[in-house]
C-alpha cells in the first residue's frame, strides 16, 4: 500500500465515520459540525483524484457558505431531539432488519466480481489545470445542461419568494418613490392669519393648531 | 484535450421553442411585477400567446428526421414534436379552467404563470433529452415548479402538507434515478442515450449490475408516474393541493413521464427489454388492482381521480411493456386520451367550485342534471371515458393497448386488466347515478365565463369525437414512434 493508497483510506475512514455521527448524534448542532467534517473529507478525497477546483469548491460553498447558514437556522429553530427520537426506537424492530437485507444485498451484487477495481489512470502531467479542463467542457459539450441548471436556480428564486414573500399588515415599510415626489403643499398648510393687536391675541389662544400650523404662523408674523 | 466545434446558430435552430418558451417566460415575470392586480390578464393573455408561439415554432418539426442537437444532448424528433405539441394545448386548457379558481383564492398572480411556464419547460428539456443528465435536470426543473405550485396556496395546512410529502418523496425518488443512472454508467461507460443503446447491444456486459441499476431507475421512475408501490403521494397531493393546481399536475406530467420512460427504457435501455418488461408487468397489475379497488372506497372526487390516475397509469405502462412499436404508440395515444380525460374531470371540478365551495365532494354532483343539463352530459361522457365505456376514446385507448399486449403473448395480463376495469367502471358509473338520479343539493347558479364552458365542452366532446374517429390521432402516435426510433 503506498502513501496514495493509505491517505485515501485514512480520509475515507474519516468520511464514513463523520456520516455516520450526522445521523445519530444527539445535538443537532453537532450534527451540523459533523456534516462539515465530512464535507471536508469528501473534498480531500477529491484533491487525491486531481479534482482540485471541486474540492475547493466543496469547502468554500458548501462549508463556507451553506453549512455556517445551516447552522444558523439550527442555532435559531427550538429543536427538541427528543421528542425526534421517540420514534425511531418504535421502527427500528422493522427498519434494522430491512436497511441491513439491503446492504447484503447489495454487497452481494457488487463485490468484486463485477465491480473490480479498474488500473489507476496514469498521473497527469505537471502542467495539467483540472478547472481549465472543467470550464473548457462546461460551457462546450456542456452547455446545454449548464443553462438549464441556471434555470432550475431561477425557478428556485421565483418560487423561494412566492411561498415566503408576504407583507405585513403592521410595517412601518416606506416607498422612497413617494418619498421623493412629494410635494411640499401635501404637507404644508400655511394659514393667513388676521393681524391683530397684544390683548386680542390672548383670546384666540384656545384655538386649537398643529405643528405645521404654529410654525407657518410664527414664521409670518 | 477536447476539442469541439464552437456553436453556430443552426445548432440552436431545434430548440427554438425550448428559448422562445424561456424569453418570454422571463419577460412575464418581470412584466408581472409592473402590474396591478387589475391588469394581471395581460401576464394570463401574455402566456397564451407564448404557447400559440410555441406551437408555430414546433410544427415544422412534425415531419423532420430525428436531429441531434448541442454535441448530441438534445433530440428533436416526430415523437417529441407530437408530445410538446399536445402538452402546449393541455397547459393552454389548464390556464383558461383554472382563471377563475385562482382568481377567488387570491391565487390569480405572475408566480403562477411563471412557474407554469418553467415547468412545461422542464417537460420540453425532459422529452427532448438524449443524455441521462438532461433527462434528469428536466425532470427536476418540472418537479421544482410543481412543487413551488401545489404550497402557493400559503394559508391552507393541507396544500403546505401536500407540497411537504410531494417534495420530499421527489427527492427520494429523484435520489434512487441518479443512483440507477450512476449504476448504468458505470458498466457502460456513457450518459448518451444513442451510444449506450449501442454499446449494449454489443452485449459482453455482464447483466447483473445493469438489471442491478435498472431496478433503481424503474423504481424512480415508478415514483414520478406515481404507480403501485410507489404511489403512496399521489391521493394526498392530489386532494391537497389546489385544483388548479391539481389538474395542471394531473394532465401534463403524465405525459412528459411516459416520454421519460421510454426515452428511458426504449432509446437507452431497449436491449434490457426481458428485465424491465418483468418489472413493469408488477407495476402495471398493481397499480390496476389497488387504484380501481381503493378508489371505490372515496368520497373525495379529487382523492378518486387521484385511485383512478394509478390505475390508468398502469394500464398505460401495459402498452410500454408489450416493447414493440405497436405498443409504444398504444401506451403514447392512452397518455394523449387520459390528458384529455383527466382535464376535463378537472376541469368540470373548477368550473362547479365558487369561492369558498371547492365542488370536490361526490355530494356536490348530486342532481347536476337538473342544474345544467349539458354540465352533467360532458360529465356522463368524462366518467364513460374513463371507464372505457364505448364510443368514448377511452375505450379505443384500453382496446388498442390490450391489443398490444396479446399480440406479445400476454393473454393473462389482458384478461386481469379488463377485470380490474371493470371493477373501476363501478365507481365512474357511481358518479353518472349521483349526477341523474338523485336530487340536488345545490341550488345556486354556476358561474362560469363563456369561454370556459365552450373550451370545456369542446374538450369533453373531443372524447366522444375522438372515440368515433380514433384513426387519425392513433396514425399520429404510431407514426411518431416508427418516424423517431
Amino acid at each position: 500500500m503506498n502513501f496514495q493508497a493509505a491517505l485515501f483510506y485514512f480520509f475515507a475512514a474519516i468520511l464514513l465515520g463523520a456520516g455516520l455521527r450526522v445521523i445519530i448524534a444527539r445535538n443537532p448542532v453537532h450534527a451540523a459540525l459533523y456534516l462539515v467534517l465530512a464535507f471536508f473529507s469528501a473534498a480531500s478525497l477529491w484533491m487525491l483524484l486531481e479534482a482540485e477546483f471541486l474540492a475547493i469548491v466543496l469547502v468554500l460553498v458548501y462549508v463556507g457558505a451553506v453549512m455556517v447558514l445551516f447552522l444558523f437556522v439550527v442555532m435559531m429553530l427550538d429543536i427538541d431531539p427528543d421528542r425526534l427520537r421517540q420514534n425511531v426506537w418504535r421502527y427500528l424492530p422493522v427498519a434494522l432488519p430491512v436497511a441491513l437485507l439491503i446492504a447484503v444485498e447489495m454487497v452481494l451484487i457488487l463485490g468484486a466480481r463485477y465491480f473490480a477495481a479498474a488500473p489507476a489512470p496514469a498521473p497527469l502531467p505537471a502542467g495539467y489545470s483540472n478547472t481549465k479542463a472543467l470550464g473548457e467542457v462546461l460551457y462546450t459539450q456542456y452547455v446545454y445542461a449548464f443553462e438549464v441548471a441556471a434555470v432550475i436556480l431561477l425557478a428556485a428564486i421565483v418560487a423561494a419568494i412566492a411561498l415566503t414573500m408576504r407583507r405585513r399588515k403592521d410595517s412601518k415599510y416606506i416607498d422612497p418613490a413617494r418619498q421623493v415626489r412629494v410635494h411640499k403643499e401635501d404637507r404644508l398648510r400655511v394659514l393667513k392669519m388676521k393681524v391683530s393687536r397684544y390683548g386680542e391675541e390672548m383670546h384666540d389662544h384656545d384655538a386649537p393648531h398643529g405643528g405645521a400650523d404654529a410654525a407657518s404662523s410664527s414664521g409670518e408674523r | 484535450m477536447i476539442s469541439l466545434p464552437p456553436l453556430a446558430y443552426a445548432d440552436l435552430q431545434p430548440l427554438l421553442p425550448e428559448l422562445f418558451l424561456l424569453a418570454m417566460a422571463g419577460i412575464i415575470l418581470l412584466l408581472d411585477t409592473a402590474l396591478s392586480p387589475a391588469n394581471r390578464y395581460v401576464s394570463y393573455l401574455l402566456t397564451l400567446a407564448t404557447l400559440a408561439g410555441c406551437t408555430w415554432l414546433t410544427l415544422p418539426h412534425l415531419g423532420a428526421a430525428p436531429a441531434t442537437a448541442l454535441y448530441g444532448m438534445f433530440i428533436e424528433d416526430p415523437l417529441a414534436a407530437v408530445s410538446k405539441l399536445v402538452l402546449y394545448i393541455a397547459v393552454a386548457a389548464t390556464l383558461t379552467y383554472a382563471r377563475d379558481y385562482l382568481k377567488e383564492r387570491n391565487l390569480y398572480r405572475g408566480e403562477f404563470f411563471v412557474l407554469a411556464l418553467f415547468a412545461l419547460l422542464g417537460m420540453m428539456v425532459m422529452i427532448s433529452a438524449y443524455h441521462f443528465l438532461m433527462l434528469y435536470l428536466g425532470l427536476e426543473l418540472m418537479s421544482l415548479s410543481l412543487y413551488a405550485l401545489v404550497a402557493l396556496q400559503r394559508d391552507s395546512a393541507a396544500a403546505s402538507e401536500a407540497a411537504m410529502k410531494y417534495f420530499v418523496l421527489g427527492a427520494i425518488a429523484s435520489g434512487m434515478l441518479l443512483y440507477g443512472m450512476s449504476m448504468i454508467y458505470g458498466v457502460t461507460g456513457t450518459l448518451y442515450l444513442g451510444q449506450m443503446r449501442s454499446v449494449l447491444q454489443m452485449g459482453a456486459f455482464p447483466s447483473l449490475p445493469l438489471v442491478f441499476g435498472l431496478v433503481f431507475l424503474v423504481a424512480g421512475m415508478a415514483f414520478k408516474l406515481g404507480v403501485v408501490p410507489f404511489h403512496m403521494w399521489v391521493p394526498d397531493v392530489y386532494e391537497g393541493a389546489p385544483t388548479a393546481v391539481t389538474l395542471f399536475l394531473g394532465s401534463a406530467p403524465k405525459l412528459a413521464a411516459l416520454v421519460f420512460v421510454l426515452r428511458v427504457l426504449v432509446w437507452g435501455l431497449e436491449p434490457l427489454f426481458i428485465d424491465w418488461q418483468q418489472m413493469l408487468i408488477v407495476l402495471a397489475i398493481l397499480s390496476m388492482a389497488i387504484g380501481n379497488i381503493t378508489a371505490i372506497a372515496q368520497t373525495n372526487l379529487k382523492r378518486m381521480l387521484a385511485y383512478s390516475t394509478i390505475a390508468h397509469m398502469g394500464f398505460m405502462l401495459l402498452g410500454v411493456l408489450a416493447a414493440d412499436r405497436v405498443g409504444y404508440g398504444a401506451a403514447l395515444f392512452y397518455a394523449i386520451a387520459y390528458l384529455i380525460m383527466s382535464l376535463a374531470a378537472f376541469g368540470m371540478i373548477l368550473l362547479l367550485s365558487r369561492a369558498g365551495f371547492e365542488s370536490d365532494r361526490l355530494e356536490d354532483f348530486k342532481g347536476l342534471n337538473a342544474r345544467s343539463p349539458w354540465l352533467a352530459f360532458l360529465m356522463l361522457l368524462t366518467m364513460f371515458s374513463m371507464a372505457g365505456i364505448p364510443p368514448t376514446v377511452g375505450f379505443y385507448a384500453k382496446l388498442a393497448v390490450l391489443e398490444a399486449v396479446v399480440n406479445q403473448g400476454y393473454v393473462w395480463i389482458a384478461v386481469a386488466a379488463v377485470m380490474f376495469s371493470l371493477i373501476g367502471a363501478f365507481y365512474y358509473l357511481r358518479v353518472v347515478k349521483l349526477m341523474y338520479f338523485d336530487a340536488p343539493e345545490q341550488s345556486s347558479e354556476i358561474s362560469a365565463g363563456a369561454d370556459v364552458r365552450l373550451v370545456l365542452s369542446v374538450n369533453g366532446l373531443a372524447l366522444l369525437l375522438l372515440g368515433i374517429l380514433p384513426a387519425p390521432l392513433m396514425n399520429l402516435c404510431l407514426y411518431a414512434l416508427k418516424a423517431s426510433l
